[in-house]
């Protein structure tokens, strides 16, 4: 395995797997969204409680999911990064985070605003919201302390750092509905045991979760691509892939 | 389908402003972030197209002038 990974601790390697994946990315992307988000919208049953408002499940619960996803893909990446000092790994952190920022940021307005109809209120301090919002300021934290940096080694090694320690907090997020006694609702479709969801609302609410999972990875692949581009701008391949192109 | 008609679809059953709220800022950040990095890509492609035109030119100057 070692031999077969050993080639994309190169960037030009990388940069080629990052453009060989990224058709197929966009492809799953599109073609998941369009039809998840058709058949949320317009084709799945209204909720016998919520009735029409359940629809924000569609984009609140994949969102939330891979907000988790993200960071812990961001997590392994750092842990990569430190271990065997790749330079692709660190750069990975750093393509992923404004991504996982974004899609957090989606899972506290959805929440807000499905919370508003339901629970009558846009924002509560409660246990399930404020560990998602200290997620998104672990994002913006390994951001900024990435950019905080003139010297990028150094970046890269404070940047991957915090985004381990903050691995704590994916735990809390996701018991945080059963230690503490908080308004938002238990896990729907991760409890395998009994179905809490009826198939006419899981299939598209499936299909809406690999629409953002592919969604995550296509803006991943090509902000990978521009950290590569900017670090080995001075090299001679890049300098070719002009000429190709 | 579960509307009767386009109007219905819109009203979400009188949940419209939430439903659309979520799902139009959903759409603004994926939109948001997905625009911005292809512009980073192109931006980064322009300037170091503009070193390497950059290089080109100093290094036809200097022949030209040792001639």
């Amino acid at each position: 395995m070692w031999k077969w990974l050993h080639p994309y601790a190169k960037a030009d390697r990388a940069y080629q797997l990052c453009n060989t994946l990224l058709p197929y990315f966009a492809v799953v992307t599109v073609v998941c969204m369009v039809v998840g988000w058709v058949w949320g919208l317009a084709y799945a049953p209204a909720d016998y409680q919520q009735k029409d408002s359940y629809r924000i499940i569609f984009i609140h619960v994949p969102s939330a999911i891979l907000s988790m996803g993200a960071y812990s893909s961001m997590a392994i990446a750092a842990v990569v990064a430190l271990v065997w000092q790749l330079r692709n790994a660190e750069l990975a952190v750093i393509a992923i985070a404004p991504v996982g920022a974004c899609v957090t940021a989606i899972a506290l307005i959805t929440g807000a605003a499905w919370g508003k109809p339901m629970w009558g209120a846009w924002w509560v301090w409660d246990a399930r919201l404020t560990s998602e919002l200290i997620l998104l300021f672990l994002y913006l934290g390994v951001l900024s302390l990435y950019h905080a940096f003139e010297d990028k080694k150094a970046a890269g090694r404070a940047a991957s750092i915090l985004a381990i320690v903050g691995v704590i907090n994916l735990p809390i997020i996701h018991f945080s509905v059963e230690w503490w006694n908080t308004l938002h609702q238990g896990a729907t479709i991760t409890k395998f045991d009994t179905k809490a969801i009826d198939p006419s609302m899981f299939w598209p609410l499936m299909l809406n979760i690999v629409a953002f999972a592919a969604f995550v990875g296509t803006v991943t692949l090509i902000r990978l691509k521009n950290e590569i581009l900017q670090r080995e701008k001075h090299r001679p391949w890049v300098r070719q892939l002009l000429n190709r192109g | 389908m579960q509307f009767d008609s386009f109007s219905d679809f819109i009203a979400m059953g009188g949940y419209g402003f939430y439903v659309w709220l979520s799902f139009g800022t959903c759409a603004l950040i994926l939109l948001g972030i997905l625009f911005s990095s292809l512009n980073d890509t192109k931006r980064i492609l322009t300037s170091v197209q503009q070193q390497a035109d950059r290089e080109q030119r100093i290094k036809q100057a200097k022949q030209e002038s040792q001639v």
